[in-house]
């Protein structure tokens, strides 16, 4: 790694602060961030780290809403199972235990890698990203594969997931690296389904409207039968051809709705 | 913040850091980029924890943080400031006798040539702290982020599943 000085505010004021400094860049948990800069993929003079930020620790109910303080491990958010089990679920499958005791969801959510889960339950879920500035709806957020809406040292503080009377995460998981090769978050809401595919886009996460649509008239397997999207939109590597992630898309639709209930 | 001078960083920060390693009080000075491994290896001297990958896939680095498994390949060594941490040199019991997954990995032959065990009793500690009697699945999931190159881990598991009090004969050969 090339040389760099950490410091660790105690208040999200002071964090924002120290951002001002345009070669600074926030740390989170440092699952990706760290490897990136061992790959010397990224050279801050800077790094903010957030997890001594106990603003963004909570997690509670306001509103109806389930409100994550960016802070919050995967770890702790999966052990979150009554409030928004499907949400705990996917917090617990993410990587292994020890990276799950360390990455958070804002990092995951500001990092926006192509193959993460959070972006989809976000997505699905219809959440806002507040961040030290704004609030973003989900729908604006997710811009391109590692790009969102957030400006240079503006930070998450928390993420608002509307409850869904039903929902299910189904993951294809690539087996070395467990990201999702595909992974697809169904989420029924009293006004509606929305289906959000991680994974297999090339734009990163998206929304499934076509299967959106089907699910509302219908939330059952069958209204799926027929459903596909495009190949020619997919991610194309050494994990998987564009028609086998278009496949997988269908598929793990399915399966989700039938979990979801 | 101390200025910095130019665009590029040229001279480390040192800052004094200090965490309580198995049950020890330790206090060093680090350059902020260093990792949580090598502030245990290099600096104190605890060459049990181990680098296998260095990318924070295979886990011979596990440690515990205020009672958390982490990789501390992936940790830098100033976020660890005042918190526990335990290592595999704090695991044997106090008159040098192997503890009870110490033994489990010898009695079921849960390792070859050692080098992820460390990660592997410090992830099985973990697991055993959460889940004292796992099912084989449980086992098998938990121990997702550690690799062992030698072993096929059907004997790891058996390992893991005997520290846990349980009949190593329900697990079927494979």
């Amino acid at each position: 790694m090339y040389p760099f000085e950490i410091t660790s505010p105690l208040t999200i004021a002071a964090a924002v602060e120290a951002l001002e400094n345009e070669e600074a860049q926030p740390l989170a948990g440092g699952q990706t961030l760290i490897p990136t800069l061992k790959a010397r993929l990224a050279m801050p003079e800077v790094l903010v780290s957030l997890t001594g930020i106990k603003e963004l620790q909570s997690i509670a109910v306001r509103d109806g809403q389930l409100c994550v303080g960016a802070g919050v491990t995967h770890a702790n958010l999966a052990k979150q199972t009554a409030q928004y089990p499907a949400l705990a679920a996917l917090a617990a499958d993410i990587g292994d235990p020890a990276v799950r005791n360390r990455g958070t969801i804002g990092g995951s959510l500001a990092n926006n890698d192509p193959a993460a889960c959070y972006p989809a339950a976000a997505l699905a879920s219809g959440a806002t990203i507040v961040t030290n500035a704004r609030t973003i709806a989900a729908d604006d957020y997710f811009v391109g594969m590692f790009e969102t809406a957030l400006d240079e040292g503006e930070i998450i503080t928390e993420v608002r997931f509307p409850l869904p009377q039903a929902a299910h995460y189904a993951k294809f998981a690539q087996p070395a690296s467990r990201f999702a090769l595909v992974g697809v978050f169904v989420a029924r809401f009293a006004d509606g389904v929305r289906v959000a595919v991680t994974g297999a886009s090339e734009e990163g996460v998206f929304r499934w409207t076509d299967a959106e649509g089907a699910l509302s008239q219908a939330f059952s397997a069958q209204a799926l039968d027929g459903l596909t999207v495009p190949a020619e939109d997919m991610m194309d590597d050494i994990h998987g051809t564009p028609d086998y992630r278009a496949h997988l898309v269908a598929v793990l639709t399915k399966r989700a709705v039938v979990a979801a209930g | 913040m101390p200025h910095i001078e130019g665009s590029s960083v040229t001279e480390e920060t040192m800052t004094q850091i200090s965490m309580v390693v198995n049950g020890t009080a330790m206090t060093g000075d680090v350059a902020d980029q260093t990792l949580l491994v090598d502030f245990l290896r290099d600096d104190l001297r605890l060459t049990g924890t181990h680098v296998g990958c260095d990318t924070s896939q295979c886990g011979a680095c596990l440690v515990h943080v205020n009672g958390l498994a982490v990789k501390s390949c992936t940790m830098f060594a100033r976020e660890a400031q005042d918190a526990e941490v335990a290592t595999i040199e704090g695991q044997a019991m106090a008159d040098g006798q192997l503890n009870a997954i110490q033994q489990a990995f010898q009695t079921h032959h849960g390792l070859q040539c050692g080098f992820c065990t460390p990660g592997m009793i410090m992830a099985t500690a973990a697991l055993l702290q959460d889940n004292p009697k796992p099912t084989e699945d449980q086992i098998r999931n938990y121990l997702e982020g550690n690799f062992c190159r030698c072993t096929g881990y059907h004997n790891i598991v058996r390992a893991v599943f005997a520290a846990s009090g349980q009949d190593v004969s329900l697990i079927a050969a494979e």
